[in-house]
């Protein structure tokens, strides 16, 4: 770790000239510069620059190499999954492993109850979260603040580790082997909540008053004014609920079991639950249950990497 | 931080907001409905049936600690405990030193390629718990997967990375530390454009070296934002259960059971609601003691 140096995107480098000062051989900073100048880096640095662009390209490698693997061996005919010595790349590659669970494992079904509950639950999440966190941001009352302690608790301490309980609740409202109870429970979200009472803490008080002024009502003033201007936090907010209700497990578990309304990931485990382990069929299964997220996530990544996370849970 | 600035703008906002009353609580209203619904109430007849022998159906009635005393007699709950703690104690800091160095590579000047590799260290994200099992699975299978293969290529012994159970914790391991690393980067990201970088320059003046600036100002920096992790990346792996099922049931046998599974095994499909609870709040109380142990050495850090 010594030789990464933390040095946010600045101008030219006043701190690390010290560093190509007479005394050091010189041998190398000019072959780094005659090599890598083009890439703007400057002379005495071709070190640094090599070791931790090396480092941050074998662990990007690590990374995605999993994956990647994963995705290839679903192209595999079954035969050729076992059989040793294994290609990277498929030899005779095919979708059969794909059409076959489409087909076997009602992947279809589980496709769409688990896109019914992700974006139903992203909507409701999206409306609770920008509704409290804004209250929890430019009003100050005394059952606010203790609202807002529990909150905080509901981070530290789960819900679903409460599982049997919780069990019990929703078969009390009626809301056991049915959708809306894999839904509901889901939607309050402390993160969510955070991430709108950490933007609007941002909103200076005058818009506010200056709408009071101009007679609006206050819910009427949050409608107009405050929750369009939230739109990167809405946005941001929808993709990672829409990420964490596709890929919820243990909730949809305790709550469904008719396989009618299974999800996505309840479905593929069944797959894995049985005897022998059709990897073919797994394979295809999962590569398709990832596939949207992974969609979503090169078109909006900007939207995710500039979350300023950091403050949101600072409260 | 800036605690005076912050007592002003509070009583100046009082005496401005605080006859707003029915704006606010409509507001609130939905997650405050769905927070008693689905956090207090579960919580308080948790803590309510953990004193009694309730199965779901017949009449409870009240057995005092009984269902307590029995949970620290069954050596099933004791290996999921400690192997709960064990499996805790290695993803926290081997994520923690991942997802750290991989926030400096990608806030460093000299690291080229960032926009591109970040999407990498993105994808284990997006997949879920489930899929992130059988894709570890699906490599360190014992007879066709890629590590054995590769091992054997080599002219080495193959490893029972399934049937061994420590060799099969320390593959979930890195399966944890590898999803989690996105969210805890993106939080470090964060904190590290936030040191002030008048320290890096006089460090430089001075002729610190790296691993001195790294200890005296990065880590004191982002101290805020490392307890965060710490707390979040502890609390989502004491309740991990979804890899554990798929990655090979908590096998090999009962070995890999952790509290999850058991208080799922125990309290949902045994329906023992009242020792499942039970074993629920013994989670509970240990995810709090936790919480507020790093709290504490959090506080103590900051004042020294």
């Amino acid at each position: 770790m010594t030789t990464l140096d933390v040095e946010v995107q600045r101008g030219p480098a006043a701190g690390t000239s010290t560093k190509g000062l007479p005394g050091r051989p010189r041998g190398r900073a000019v072959a780094g510069r005659s090599r890598l100048s083009f890439l703007g880096v400057k002379p005495g640095e071709g070190r640094k620059f090599i070791s931790a662009t090396t480092l941050l390209w074998l662990l990007a490698a690590a990374y995605g190499f999993p994956v990647l693997w994963f995705i290839l061996s679903a192209f595999k005919p079954a035969g050729e999954l076992f059989s040793y010595p294994l290609h990277l790349l498929p030899q005779h590659p095919t979708v059969k492993g794909f059409v076959e669970a489409w087909h076997s494992f009602d992947v279809a079904l589980y496709f769409r109850n688990t896109f019914i509950v992700a974006t139903a639950a992203t909507v409701l999440t999206l409306v609770t979260s920008a509704c409290s966190g804004y209250a929890l941001a430019k009003y100050d009352t005394i059952w606010l603040k203790m609202f807002f302690v529990g909150m905080l608790a509901t981070t530290m301490l789960p819900t679903e580790v409460m599982l049997a309980p919780s069990f019990l609740v929703v078969r009390d409202l009626r809301l056991y082997n049915n959708l809306a109870g894999v839904i509901v429970p889901t939607v309050y979200t402390a993160t969510g909540t955070l991430m709108f009472r950490q933007f609007y803490k941002t909103v200076p008080d005058e818009l506010l008053e200056a709408g009071r002024m101009d007679g609006g009502s206050e819910l009427g003033l949050f409608l107009r004014v405050m929750v369009p201007i939230a739109r990167p936090v809405f946005v941001t907010l929808a993709i990672f609920s829409f990420v964490w209700r596709w890929n919820d497990y243990i909730w949809p578990l305790l709550v469904i079991n008719n396989p009618h309304w299974f999800t996505l990931q309840i479905g593929i485990e069944s797959i894995v639950g049985a005897q022998n382990v059709n990897w073919s069929v797994l394979l295809g299964a999962s590569v398709i249950g990832m596939a949207p997220l992974l969609v979503m996530y090169l078109v909006f990544q900007r939207f995710v990497m500039n979350t300023d996370l950091n403050s949101g849970l600072k409260g | 931080m800036a605690v005076p600035a912050a007592a002003l703008t509070v009583r100046r906002r009082r005496r401005r907001y605080g006859r707003y009353v029915r704006a606010p609580l409509t507001l609130i209203a939905p997650n405050l409905v769905l927070f008693a619904l689905f956090f207090a109430w579960p919580a308080a007849i948790g803590i309510a049936y953990s004193f009694t022998n309730y199965n779901g159906f017949s009449a409870a009635s009240f057995v005092g600690l009984s269902n307590y005393t029995q949970l620290l007699g069954d050596p099933l709950f004791h290996s999921a405990l400690v192997r709960t703690l064990l499996f805790t104690g290695m993803v926290v800091p081997l994520a923690y030193v991942l997802s750290l160095t991989i926030a400096m590579l990608l806030v460093s000047r000299y690291a080229k390629g960032k926009l591109v590799a970040r999407v990498f260290f993105f994808i284990p994200w997006l997949i879920s718990p489930i899929v992130n099992g059988l894709i570890w699975r699906w490599m360190f299978g014992e007879n066709f997967g890629l590590v054995n293969f590769a091992l054997q290529r080599l002219g080495l012994p193959t490893l029972a990375w399934q049937s061994n159970g420590t060799l099969s914790l320390i593959v979930m391991v890195m399966a944890e530390a590898w999803a989690g690393t996105a969210f805890s980067m993106l939080l470090f990201v964060a904190a590290l454009k936030n040191v002030p970088q008048v320290y890096y320059e006089a460090a430089a003046i001075d002729g610190a070296p790296g691993w001195r600036r790294f200890w005296h100002i990065t880590l004191p920096g982002i101290r805020w934002t490392s307890f965060i992790v710490v707390l979040l990346t502890t609390i989502g792996t004491m309740k991990e259960y979804a890899l554990i099922i798929a990655f090979g049931n908590g096998g090999p046998g009962t070995e890999n059971n952790l509290m999850v599974q058991y208080i799922y095994q125990t309290g949902f499909q045994e329906t023992r609601i009242g020792y499942g609870s039970a074993a629920s709040l013994v989670l509970m109380l240990l995810l709090m003691a936790v919480a507020m142990l790093q709290i504490l050495v959090n506080r103590r850090r900051e004042k020294a």
